[in-house]
């Protein structure tokens, strides 16, 4: 009973903390907007009131419908693909060292100077879209899903086979729930990334999205619709995140 | 030290791709429009030298680059020590921090332009932008790591404040806050050449945009490369300066 009290107190002090957090954020954006004036930015109230006007009219819509469709391809791309292909390298110890090094330089180059060539490949479209998101999330979920595998306690493996599960049951059973927690982790990265890769691609020669609104609006000087589409990207992107880590806190408690 | 069968096997398997795909580029299985054969960048990356052009492009992004590590180590380290010594901030910047490299940073770089004007200020600003978080990150990680013995022993010496930092705090929480300035040095070089390469008047990006416009495959490949190859460079050399430093503090 009493750890059940703690918990609620503690996660209502937490809430505290995050209602104090996007107050602090909203008033230092208030006062940015003092010092930087009219012409480079608009207030938080007069942001709101825009985003919403745009939310309800009808030619916004099919933007976030090209951004949507293109994010939700790339990310079940670079989950399946990711996850199938990174617990693979996992249970081969030696594809996973020849991997692993290909992997962490994959993650750190700046991946925007390969668009071009997906360009090339894929021609202005979804389809390059679609690509440069994958290719931005599938290699952190590869290199948490190989970890995870890797991680599994060989005694977890060992008391299965005295079980005599078969080896499907043994990866329903055992290897899959010991290492989703993990695996889940590289899962709330990839869909971070994977958006980045999606409104990047938009921003640089994209006719569609929401990146490409957000260049568009630069050219013509909208800084009311620039100010609004941030806060779009920004709050879809911190509240994606916040629920996947509730639920990755979950998983790991559970474990 | 015994020869690593996986650093062979990837070699092995590395030049296999880069050979089958000249093949496929020399026998037109890939159109020369859409890629060069390897050799052909190899030898465009070294003639890309000899453009002043470029080589101002290079000095550009190595100076926005520099700048926004410098502020980013600098500031991320003051941050970071500052919510360190106030739990209660900490406390409430912990789910920005959390949260804050799931923000696609590059959504604020119109803002930037329209305040700061079409010049290297915006790309800087964004390179800082990427890099700061994670170095205040690995400054809490490392002074959470300081062992609270080392506090008392410090106390029972009569140590002054600087001393305790100085002598025992930096050399203990060290390798932490090399790993978060290791990983500023990537994030600055993502944030200023993204930038450079979505919108910008100079720097590697802005090369590679221009040339793929206009249709210099040669210039374009060699660029790429010479990116690839640096950034590559630089993380392998830090990566094994942090193993060295890691081992001398005596290991994870």
């Amino acid at each position: 009973m009493n750890g059940a009290a703690a918990r609620r107190r503690s996660s209502l002090e937490r809430s505290a903390e995050v209602v104090a957090l996007i107050a602090l954020l909203l008033v230092a954006w208030q006062v940015m907007y003092h010092i930087a004036g009219k012409v480079a930015m608009t207030t938080p109230a007069e942001t709101i009131r825009y985003t919403a006007k745009l939310l309800a009219s009808s030619e916004f819509r099919p933007h976030v419908w090209t951004t949507g469709k293109a994010f939700i391809t790339a990310l079940a791309i670079a989950l399946v693909g990711g996850s199938v292909i990174g617990m693979l390298l996992g249970f081969h110890r030696l594809a996973g060292e020849v991997a692993e090094p290909i992997l962490v330089s994959l993650y750190s180059i700046p991946k925007v100077i390969l668009y071009p060539i997906i360009l090339l490949v894929f021609g202005i479209g979804m389809a390059a879209e679609v690509a440069f998101g994958t290719l931005h999330g599938i290699v952190p979920v590869m290199v948490f899903s190989m970890s995870a595998v890797r991680n599994i306690k060989p005694v977890y493996i060992k008391t299965g086979r005295v079980h005599r599960l078969s080896t499907w049951s043994l990866m329903r059973t055992v290897l899959l729930p010991a290492a989703f927690p993990e695996i889940f982790t590289g899962v709330r990265i990839g869909f971070s990334v994977t958006l980045l890769g999606t409104v990047m691609s938009e921003m640089f020669g994209s006719k569609r999205g929401l990146g490409f609104l957000l260049m568009n609006a630069l050219g013509v000087n909208d800084v009311q619709l620039i100010m609004s589409l941030a806060l779009l990207l920004v709050t879809f992107a911190a509240v994606a995140n916040s629920m996947l880590m509730m639920i990755e806190r979950r998983l790991y408690r559970q474990r | 030290m015994r020869p690593r069968k996986a650093t062979i096997v990837r070699l092995v398997l590395i030049a296999a791709a880069v050979g089958s795909l000249e093949a496929a580029c020399r026998t037109g299985l890939v159109a020369r429009f859409t890629m060069i054969p390897p050799s052909e960048m190899v030898v465009s990356l070294f003639g890309l030298f000899r453009s002043p052009d470029v080589v101002s492009d290079i000095g550009q992004t190595l100076t926005a680059v520099g700048i926004a590590l410098a502020a980013a180590v600098l500031i991320g380290f003051l941050i970071g020590a500052l919510l360190y010594a106030v739990p209660r901030a900490r406390r409430i910047a912990d789910p920005l921090l959390a949260t804050y490299y799931a923000v696609p940073v590059f959504v604020f770089y119109p803002l930037l332009i329209v305040f700061f004007g079409l010049n290297a200020i915006p790309k800087t600003v964004i390179g800082f932008l990427y890099a700061f978080v994670v170095m205040i990150i690995n400054t809490l990680n490392g002074l959470d790591r300081v062992p609270s013995v080392f506090w008392k022993t410090a106390r029972v010496h009569h140590l002054g404040r600087r001393d305790t930092v100085v002598h025992l705090i930096l050399p203990c929480a060290g390798p932490y806050l090399f790993t978060g300035a290791k990983l500023a040095v990537m994030y600055a070089f993502i944030g200023v050449i993204g930038s450079e390469f979505i919108l910008s008047s100079g720097g590697l990006g802005y090369r590679i945009s221009f040339a793929y416009n206009n249709f210099q495959s040669d210039v374009m490949y060699g660029l790429i490369l010479f990116v690839l190859m640096v950034v590559i460079l630089v993380n392998m050399g830090l990566y094994a300066w942090e193993r060295v430093l890691m081992e001398r503090r005596g290991g994870r």
